[in-house]
C-alpha cells in the first residue's frame, strides 16, 4: 500500500499534480474547486519540485497561460468550473488547434449560466461535442471516485502528451468536495530539459537551436488546402482515440436484461440502484463511461442481445442519452432520468425510472 | 573612370556598413508598403542577433496585421489568441526563467481586447518585454477605430470623426501601464526617421538587458502608421502622424527604474 | 566634398515603392523607378549615385529590409 488518506476530490486533484511531475497550474478561483489552487498555494510545490502555481486574473488568462505553458513541452493544467470553463473554451479551442497537451479539469456545477453551486452533469455536450469553435476533440476522463481523482491526473498527462491533445477530467462538484480513501501515486519527477527535448523537441518553444528549425505554437493557417489537409490530421488523431483509448466499467452485466447506462456521480448513484433492483428480482446492470470521449459504444452495442431496454441516468436534462441512442440505433428503448439543478438523485428514484420508463411500458 | 564601375568598386564586402541580418528571415514581409511592422521586426531581430540569444528567445505574436511576425523573425514562436500574448509569455517566462520572453501586440490586441491581460502582466512585475505597436487603428479587418483612435479621427467605425460622447476616449495606456509598480521601463518611441531608429534599437537593447538582470517588465510603445486604414501614401502617413500623433502621443521615456 | 563615398542595393523584386528611403536619404540619392518590378512596384534605385555617402538611412527606414549599404573613403 503507498500513501493512503482521507481527502477532498479537489484536494486530491492538487496533490495528484504534484506528485505526477506537473511544471505548471494557472487557474482562477470558482466554487466548487477552488481548493485544488488552495491545497498548491498551501502545498508550495515550487519549493520542492519547482512546479509552477500561478493564480490568474481570469479564467481567460488562465487557459492562455496554460497554453504558454504547454507551447514549452511542459506539463501544464487548469481547473475550474462550469462558468469558467465556458471563459476557457476559446483557450481550449487554440490547445486543440495548435496540437497542445494540456490538462483541464471541470468541476461541474448546474447551470446554464450562474445556475448554483451544487454539483451536475450539465456540461456533458459541451466537453464531448467540442466547447468551442471548429471541427475538434478532447479526451475527456469521468472520474466516480477520489480514487479516480487522483489516478485521471497521471492518465490524462499521458494520454495528452500521447496524442499531443488537450484532456478533460469531467468531474462534478459531490466528486470534488467528498471525502474518500484514497492512494495517492507515488512522486515522479519533472521533466528534465533533456527529457523535453527528447519528448517534445520537434514542436516544443524552448529556444531555437541552431541545428533545427524554428518552432512555432500556432492554430493559424491560411492556406485552406493546407487547412483541410490539417482537419484530417486531426480527424485521423480522433480515430485512433477511439480505436485505442476507450475506457469503461461493467459491473452485473453478465445476466442483465436492462442496463444503466451513467457516469461519474450518477454512476454510483445507479450502482446502489442496480442492488435495490437486483434485490427485487430485477436483473440490472451498469456500464459506467470512464472515457466519455472516445465513448464506449461497442460495449454499448455488444449489450444488445440481452438488454430489453437502457435508462441512461445524468444530473442532466438529457444529454449523454444522445449517445447512447446513436450506439444503440433504435434496436431497444432507450430512455433518459435526470435530476437537474443540482440535484443529485436517489437510488429508489433512479431504479423507479427504469421500472416507469423501461420495464412497465 | 565610369560611374558604374566606381559604384562597382564601392559594392564590396569591405565596404559593407548596412545588411539584413540574419535573423530576419528571407519571406517576404505581407505588411502593406510602408508599414511600421517591418521596421520594427527588423531592430528587434538585430538587437537579439547582436546580443547573441537567438537560441533563448521567444516570441509571442498577436491577432491583428502582426499575426504572422513568426514568419519573419528566425526564432521560436507562440502565435497566442486575440489581446492573450501576456498570459503566455507569463507562462513561458515562469517556466524557462533563464529565457528572452517578448510579445508583440498592436493597440486592438493590447489596448482592447487583451487589457486585462496587459495590466496583470504588467502588474505582477513578470519578466518579459512587451511590444505595442500603436498606429490608431485596426489594420488586420480593414481599418476600424482602435481604444488608441484620436479624437477626431475617421476611421471605418467612426465615419464621421471620432465622437468621445458616442465612441469613448482616446486611451493612453501606455501612461496607466507607467504606473504600476510591476513595470521598470516605460518608453514611447517612434520609427519614421534614421534616428528615431536608432534609439528606438537602443530602447529594444535595453528592454532585453533588463531581462537579463531579471528586472521586471518593460514596455515599449511605438508610434507607427497605417497608410491602408489612414488612406495615405506611407510619406503622408509619417507626416500625418507627426502632426496629429506625436503631440498626443508623446515621445520619450516614462519610467525608468 | 564629402569625406565617404557610398552605394546601396537594392532588392528590388522585394521593394515596395513605399518611398520612405527616398524621403531620408539626406543627400537625394534614391528615386522611384519609372520601371516596376514583379508585383506592380516602382521600386527604389540611385537616381544619383555620386550623391551617396553610404549613410545607411535608407537602409534603417526601409520596412521590407531590402537595402544594402557600402561606404568607403572617398578618394
Amino acid at each position: 500500500m503507498g500513501d493512503v488518506r482521507l481527502m477532498k476530490g479537489n484536494e486530491v486533484i492538487a496533490e495528484a499534480a504534484i506528485r505526477c511531475g506537473c511544471d505548471g497550474y494557472f487557474g482562477y478561483p470558482i466554487t466548487p474547486q477552488s481548493e485544488v489552487m488552495e491545497t498548491l498555494m498551501a502545498r508550495q510545490p515550487w519549493e520542492q519540485t519547482g512546479m509552477v502555481v500561478l493564480q490568474a486574473e481570469s479564467e481567460v488568462a488562465a487557459i492562455n497561460m496554460v497554453y504558454g505553458g504547454a507551447s514549452c513541452g511542459k506539463k501544464i493544467m487548469t481547473s475550474s468550473s462550469s462558468p469558467g470553463i465556458s471563459l476557457k473554451q476559446e483557450g481550449i479551442t487554440y490547445l486543440a488547434g495548435a496540437e497542445l497537451p494540456a490538462l483541464v479539469v471541470n468541476v461541474v456545477r448546474a447551470g446554464p449560466g450562474l445556475g448554483t453551486i451544487q454539483p451536475a452533469q450539465s456540461d456533458y455536450f459541451q466537453s464531448v461535442k467540442g466547447g468551442g469553435h471548429g471541427d475538434y476533440k478532447l479526451i475527456v476522463l469521468a472520474p466516480a471516485s477520489v480514487q479516480e481523482m487522483n489516478d485521471f491526473v497521471g492518465l490524462g498527462f499521458e494520454l495528452a502528451f500521447k496524442y499531443r491533445n488537450p484532456a478533460l477530467i469531467l468531474s462534478d462538484g459531490a466528486i470534488g468536495q467528498m471525502m474518500e480513501k484514497v492512494e495517492l501515486s507515488d512522486y515522479k519527477p519533472r521533466w528534465t530539459d533533456e527529457e523535453i527535448q527528447e519528448i517534445s523537441g520537434s514542436w516544443a518553444t524552448t529556444g531555437k537551436k541552431s541545428d533545427r528549425e524554428r518552432n512555432i505554437s500556432t492554430s493559424l493557417d491560411l492556406d485552406s488546402a493546407r487547412q483541410e489537409q490539417f482537419n484530417h490530421k486531426l480527424q485521423a488523431k480522433y480515430r485512433a482515440m477511439e480505436e485505442n483509448e476507450v475506457r469503461f466499467e461493467k459491473i452485473n452485466c453478465d445476466d442483465a436484461e436492462y442496463l444503466f447506462i451513467a457516469y461519474g456521480s450518477s454512476a454510483r448513484i445507479s450502482q446502489k440502484a442496480v442492488e435495490l433492483g437486483r434485490e427485487k428480482g430485477i436483473k440490472i446492470g451498469l456500464i459506467r463511461p470512464i472515457t466519455l470521449f472516445p465513448y464506449p459504444t461497442k460495449a454499448i452495442q455488444e449489450m444488445l442481445g440481452q438488454v430489453k431496454g437502457i435508462l441512461s441516468v445524468e444530473m442532466s436534462a438529457g444529454q449523454m442519452v444522445e449517445d447512447v441512442r446513436l450506439a444503440v440505433n433504435g434496436k431497444v428503448p432507450v430512455e433518459h432520468f435526470g435530476r437537474y439543478g443540482g440535484i443529485i438523485p436517489t437510488p429508489e428514484e433512479v431504479l423507479e425510472a427504469l421500472e416507469q420508463k423501461i420495464i412497465g411500458k | 573612370m565610369t560611374a558604374t564601375t566606381e559604384i562597382n568598386k564601392i559594392i564590396n564586402e569591405d565596404n559593407l556598413v548596412y545588411k539584413k541580418t540574419n535573423l530576419l528571415l528571407d519571406n517576404e514581409m505581407h505588411y502593406c508598403p510602408g508599414c511600421t511592422h517591418g521596421v520594427i521586426h527588423k531592430v528587434i531581430a538585430e538587437v537579439i542577433d547582436e546580443m547573441d540569444i537567438q537560441n533563448e528567445t521567444i516570441g509571442v505574436s498577436p491577432v491583428g496585421c502582426s499575426v504572422l511576425a513568426y514568419n519573419y523573425i528566425d526564432i521560436d514562436w507562440q502565435e497566442a489568441a486575440h489581446g492573450r500574448a501576456p498570459a503566455l509569455a507569463t507562462a513561458t517566462s515562469r517556466l524557462m526563467p533563464e529565457k528572452y520572453v517578448f510579445t508583440y501586440q498592436g493597440d486592438g490586441d493590447l489596448a482592447s481586447i487583451g487589457c486585462a491581460e496587459i495590466i496583470h502582466a504588467c502588474n505582477r512585475g513578470e519578466n518579459i518585454v512587451v511590444f505595442f505597436v500603436n498606429n490608431a487603428i485596426y489594420g488586420m479587418t480593414g481599418g476600424q477605430m482602435a481604444p488608441t483612435t484620436l479624437e477626431g479621427q475617421v476611421t471605418a467605425t467612426t465615419p464621421y470623426g471620432r465622437n468621445t460622447a458616442l465612441n469613448g476616449h482616446t486611451m493612453k495606456i501606455t501612461e496607466m501601464i507607467a504606473l504600476l509598480p510591476g513595470t521598470r521601463y516605460v518608453t514611447r518611441q517612434s520609427a519614421e526617421t534614421p534616428a528615431a531608429v536608432r534609439k528606438l534599437k537602443k530602447a529594444v537593447r535595453k528592454a532585453f538587458e533588463n531581462t537579463t538582470e531579471k528586472k521586471g517588465l518593460s514596455f515599449i510603445e511605438i508610434v507607427g502608421t497605417c497608410s491602408s486604414g489612414w488612406k495615405l501614401t506611407p510619406t503622408q502617413s509619417n507626416e500625418w502622424m507627426k502632426e496629429n500623433m506625436f503631440p498626443f502621443y508623446q515621445l520619450g521615456t516614462l519610467k525608468d527604474e | 566634398m564629402a569625406k565617404f563615398k557610398g552605394a546601396i542595393v537594392v532588392e528590388t523584386e522585394k521593394c515596395k515603392g513605399c518611398s520612405l528611403c527616398v524621403v531620408a536619404c539626406p543627400t537625394g540619392v534614391i528615386e522611384l523607378a519609372r520601371d516596376v518590378n514583379a508585383k506592380g512596384y516602382h521600386y527604389a534605385y540611385m537616381a544619383n549615385p555620386d550623391a551617396c555617402i553610404g549613410c545607411s538611412s535608407c537602409g534603417l527606414v526601409c520596412p521590407d529590409t531590402v537595402i544594402t549599404v557600402y561606404r568607403t573613403k572617398a578618394s
